[in-house]
């Protein structure tokens, strides 16, 4: 369990995060979206520890970091942005290192040891020195570290950076695999990831928390959200006569593709009356599709408007 | 404590996978080997003891020590993995004790590497090896109180080498201060019992004290002292720096 409760953290005369409150319960991915610059790392780092907040304060498992911060560490597994660790050690050095810093048992450090490991497949080069890695390697390491010492709260800063899509692949299997008994936070500006991995979505931005809803409920917000588009071989399809059902606001057609968007007022379908429609006008439809709404559309929107307006 | 452990062991290698550790090596040991024999009046002198080795050594630690302690903390913050390791159930102040008694035990090490010093005087005539053993004690906390200068350095600066040169301003001023002819240079400007003060806190005077044979408490006190007082201020340093 992450809760964290009006964290803000100044630089100088910057915000960076701005009276950020939060939480998330086992068996939840937590997203934290945002543009570059939004303050997502800042406040991973308050909760991990490494910074210390202006003022506010985060709980990791109940464990406040600022009056019991070993507590709060113990019970945390966190991947810092860019994955850093000693570019002089092996794979198997450093895990070691770790195991013994966090002071597991012998047997439970095998055991994690070994089960880190084959799930995130370093057998092969638990002895390549670390500096000599590729990024994906770099970054499964970062994970392996992560969660050797099997944390209830796992908290991952942008854990897919600079992976192949098989690498990103693996690791949302990964991901998705813990996630059912515990808490995670993890931190990005892909899209994609918020649908493949997370089950709520934190949009910060300017260092404030902009929406906390699921992926479905931001894309409800989208005007694209219950949409209808097509693509029609043949005569061009009459505007006017998709615009005059009762339910469409509008209807635009891309100039490069020639697809037709057919937009309904807020909330009513229209599927079936634009569907009935064609098959009236017996025209050849090649696709059509209904729209669930765009992330993208909505992240802007949400993070583009003026400051101090509220979402 | 085992975390301690955990993190001067990971040091500690760490200085033997780089060459930093060879290179620094040689270097001692030749030097102290060279500043001995040549410019210590070792021959010469007739004596079987090893004052001229002891004596060269607050000035070997003062181009060497800082050397060795520039990287601990500001590599640390430049490569990132300085918030790696406080995300760690670690205090500051055991990756501090972690470090410092790394780097510690790495000079400890060149010093019992001189050895081939001390069979030499053994084969030449008899000394006191009582006197040879609290020679390389006071040099071993000398090393120490240098290692913890050092130590605050490297917290309070990203670059190494600013981190270098403070290292070796201070150190170099500590060893001054104690010397007859500095004290004079301040007989009238400065209360005579603020010159005995600035004269105590000296690391040579008191390293020199303890190499001469005797450990007494107060050397030992004056060691002891400086090092935890270094010490703790590189933990405010770091911890005041997850502030800024």
């Amino acid at each position: 369990m992450i809760e964290a409760e009006r964290l803000t953290r100044c630089y100088g005369p910057l915000t960076a995060v701005d009276s950020l409150s939060l939480s998330a319960e086992p068996g939840q991915v937590l997203g934290l979206l945002g543009p570059n610059g939004a303050g997502k790392s800042t406040a991973m780092r308050m909760i991990a520890g490494f910074l210390t907040p202006t003022s506010g304060t985060a709980r990791v498992c109940g464990h406040d970091v600022r009056k019991a911060p070993l507590a709060a560490k113990r019970a945390l597994g966190y991947l810092p942005e860019g994955a850093p660790s000693y570019g002089e050690m092996t794979i198997r050095e450093f895990l070691v290192f770790m195991i013994r810093v966090r002071g597991l048992e012998r047997d439970v450090a095998f055991r994690r040891f070994d089960e880190v490991v084959m799930r995130l497949e370093l057998e092969d080069v638990l002895e390549q020195t670390i500096g000599t890695l590729s990024k994906g390697l770099r970054r499964r390491v970062g994970l392996a570290q992560a969660i050797l010492h099997d944390p209830p709260v796992l908290m991952l800063d942008e854990p897919t950076d600079g992976l192949d899509p098989n690498q990103k692949h693996s690791v949302r299997m990964l991901i998705d695999a813990m996630a059912r008994e515990r808490t995670i936070l993890i931190s990005t500006h892909l899209l994609e990831e918020v649908h493949a991995l997370c089950n709520r979505v934190a949009i910060i931005a300017n260092g404030r928390l902009l929406a906390d809803a699921t992926p479905a409920e931001l894309e409800a917000r989208s005007r694209y959200h219950g949409a209808v588009s097509f693509s029609a071989a043949g005569s061009a399809v009459s505007r006017e006569m998709l615009a005059r059902i009762p339910n469409v606001a509008n209807v635009e057609v891309d100039p490069l593709d020639g697809r037709v968007t057919v937009f309904p007022r807020a909330g009513q379908p229209i599927l079936d009356e634009v569907q009935a429609l064609l098959r009236t006008q017996n025209l050849e439809v090649s696709e059509i599709q209904l729209e669930r709404g765009r992330l993208d559309e909505v992240f802007r929107q949400i993070t583009t408007q003026p400051r101090g307006a509220q979402a | 404590m085992s975390a301690v452990l955990a993190i001067a062991r990971r040091e500690l290698w760490g200085y033997f996978v780089t060459p930093v550790a060879y290179v620094f090596m040689v270097i001692f040991l030749v030097l102290a080997g060279l500043l001995t024999f040549y410019t210590g009046d070792f021959y010469d002198r007739g004596l079987a003891d090893l004052q001229p080795f002891f004596d060269m050594h607050p000035w070997l630690y003062l181009v060497l020590v800082p050397a060795v302690t520039m990287s601990m903390w500001a590599e640390e913050r430049a490569s990132g993995t300085l918030e790696l390791l406080f995300s760690l159930p670690v205090t500051i102040s055991q990756a501090v004790l972690g470090k410092f008694l790394a780097a510690w035990a790495f000079i400890g090490i060149c010093l019992v590497l001189t050895f081939p010093i001390w069979i030499t005087v053994n084969y030449l005539g008899d000394p006191d090896n009582g006197v040879v053993m609290a020679g390389y004690v006071g040099s071993w906390l000398m090393a120490g109180a240098f290692i913890a200068i050092g130590t605050c350095m490297s917290t309070a600066t990203r670059s190494q080498i600013i981190a270098f040169i403070l290292t070796a301003a201070v150190c170099f001023v500590l060893l001054l201060i104690g010397q007859p002819q500095v004290l004079d240079f301040f007989q009238d400007s400065v209360p005579p019992k603020l010159i005995g003060a600035m004269g105590q806190l000296s690391i040579a005077r008191h390293a020199n004290a303890i190499a001469r044979g005797v450990l007494d408490l107060r050397d030992l006190v004056y060691f002891f002292a400086t090092i935890t007082a270094w010490l703790a201020a590189s933990v405010v340093v770091l911890d005041l720096k997850r502030t800024r």
